[in-house]
């Protein structure tokens, strides 16, 4: 049997947290399409343990996530497998969006637009968690493609409404989410959008 | 360190021993250990007083350094051999939760790959640290580096305290004598040893992007705290644990003007140079 634990409409713009226990799945799904997911976890138990681009991308020799995925700690261990993507990539070296970094990439006039980073920040508080814990993240369907000479941007989306992915937790994990607010580049449409959250596992 | 020479050292049966011991190691000199004073420092590059010198280091297979840089000072890494890899970490001295955000470093700059004129920039949208030059050619955003696990599983030992140290371990030496921990330590960069991403983006190693001494300079544009490990890359596919030795040089010199031609490269390079001299007003009040 399984138990749908969570199951929540993330609003346009918000942050998201809960701790997902091992052996749990975790849908994320784009309602309306072309919606950045930035994303990170941490091992429950010990959240000095984080997510590490480096790791994840080291361990299967490729930039890109999908189905098979493993997103790896700083130790080099599993912390959650991707079990399904209708989506077909997904990106982790980009980073999330700050409103200092938006300075640079579109001008200081953006410094006080929302951003991922503050997203970050206010999910992971309640925990005693902060910017020290903040470090490259995952952008669920969000694509970012690199070309021979190593230019790289993010550019449109290859998501569609109804696109999701599954993410079981191979350990007791804290997810936090920033439903992306961009609005100066393609991640999100230029029009932030909602998503939906969904916790199941065996009843 | 033993020193292999055949002079009888004195008796360690008492503390007057011991300490004759002790003193008549003075003066040995080790492959890898850094110059004291710096002054001393020989084979400079052509230009550079010896007064001028901030710090020199070889840091050799699986050593690491970390060094306080005030802005304006250049720092150069020569792959002294040509088999190096220099994995680098840079915190903002003044605040260390500023540091180096290799994921805004290739985004903000739109390309994964380092070089000349490159930036490294911080969490902050600011310059840590700019490459003014580069005889090597290929290098790492994307890999990190090694931990106790990867080095167990790849050389058969992993720990600090054994024969194939990990860099993400040296990292955490580095920082822990700056009162830093493990949620201080950013992903790093590698410099001499490259990574190229494929067209279905799969990373392709490249081993022999350096040669014997090569270097990158890189100039301090905040004073920062640089952590230097030399390891193994994560993607070298060789059974040994292989790094030769690295040179650390670091001079004063001056800090970077409004017409300089890495700050004027592209529009996103010149706001990112505003943020740091906007830093700098916090602290220094335009001085």
């Amino acid at each position: 049997m399984t138990a749908v634990f969570h199951d929540e409409v993330v609003a346009a713009r918000s942050p998201w947290t809960r701790v997902v226990g091992a052996g749990e799945t975790l849908r994320i799904e784009d309602l309306e399409g072309n919606q950045a997911v930035d994303f990170l976890c941490y091992n429950a138990a010990d959240l000095d343990e984080r997510y590490s681009a480096a790791e994840t991308i080291v361990g299967q020799g490729n930039i890109f996530l999908t189905t098979g995925t493993v997103l790896r700690s700083d130790e080099g261990n599993p912390l959650m497998t991707v079990t399904a993507d209708t989506c077909g990539r997904h990106d982790t070296i980009g980073g999330a969006c700050s409103c200092e970094s938006n300075t640079v990439r579109y001008g200081h006039h953006t410094r006080h637009q929302h951003a991922c980073v503050e997203n970050f920040l206010l999910a992971l508080a309640p925990f005693g968690r902060g910017k020290r814990d903040l470090v490259g993240n995952v952008n669920w369907f969000m694509n970012v493609p690199v070309l021979a000479d190593g230019t790289l941007g993010i550019v449109d989306g290859i998501s569609a409404p109804g696109k999701y992915l599954d993410l079981r937790a191979e350990m007791d994990v804290l997810v936090a989410i920033s439903n992306c607010p961009q609005i100066n580049n393609p991640c999100n449409g230029f029009n932030p959008t909602p998503i939906r959250v969904t916790v199941t596992g065996p009843s | 360190m033993t020193s292999g020479s055949q002079v009888k050292l004195p008796s360690t049966a008492d503390p007057l021993g011991a300490q004759a011991h002790a003193r008549a190691q003075a003066g040995t000199v080790a492959a890898t250990q850094p110059t004291i004073p710096a002054s001393a420092a020989r084979d400079l590059p052509s230009g550079v007083a010896p007064q001028s010198v901030l710090w020199d280091e070889t840091i050799g297979a699986g050593g690491y350094a970390v060094r306080r840089l005030p802005r304006g000072a250049r720092l150069r890494i020569t792959d002294l051999e040509g088999d190096a890899c220099a994995g680098l970490v840079v915190h903002h001295a003044r605040r260390p939760e500023e540091r180096l955000n290799v994921a805004d470093t290739v985004k903000l700059q739109w390309n994964a790959y380092l070089g000349p004129g490159k930036l490294l920039l911080s969490d902050q949208g600011r310059v840590l640290l700019s490459i003014v030059s580069d005889t090597a050619g290929c290098h790492d955003t994307l890999c990190g580096t090694s931990t106790a696990a990867r080095n167990r599983a790849r050389y058969g030992a992993g720990d600090n305290f054994g024969p194939a140290p990990n860099g993400r371990d040296r990292f955490l030496l580095a920082l822990a004598k700056h009162g830093l921990g493990r949620r201080d330590l950013p992903q790093n960069v590698n410099f001499f040893k490259g990574v190229r991403v494929e067209d279905d983006g799969a990373l392709r190693f490249v081993g022999d992007g350096s040669a014997a001494g090569a270097f990158v300079e890189l100039r301090a544009e905040l004073d920062v705290l640089v952590s230097v490990v030399n390891v193994p890359h994560v993607l070298d596919p060789r059974p040994a644990y292989t790094a030769t030795p690295l040179r650390c040089t670091a001079w004063a010199g001056p800090p970077t003007a409004p017409d300089d031609p890495i700050r004027m490269t592209t529009p996103e390079s010149v706001r990112a140079f505003e943020n740091t001299e906007d830093e700098l007003l916090a602290w220094e009040g335009g001085k």
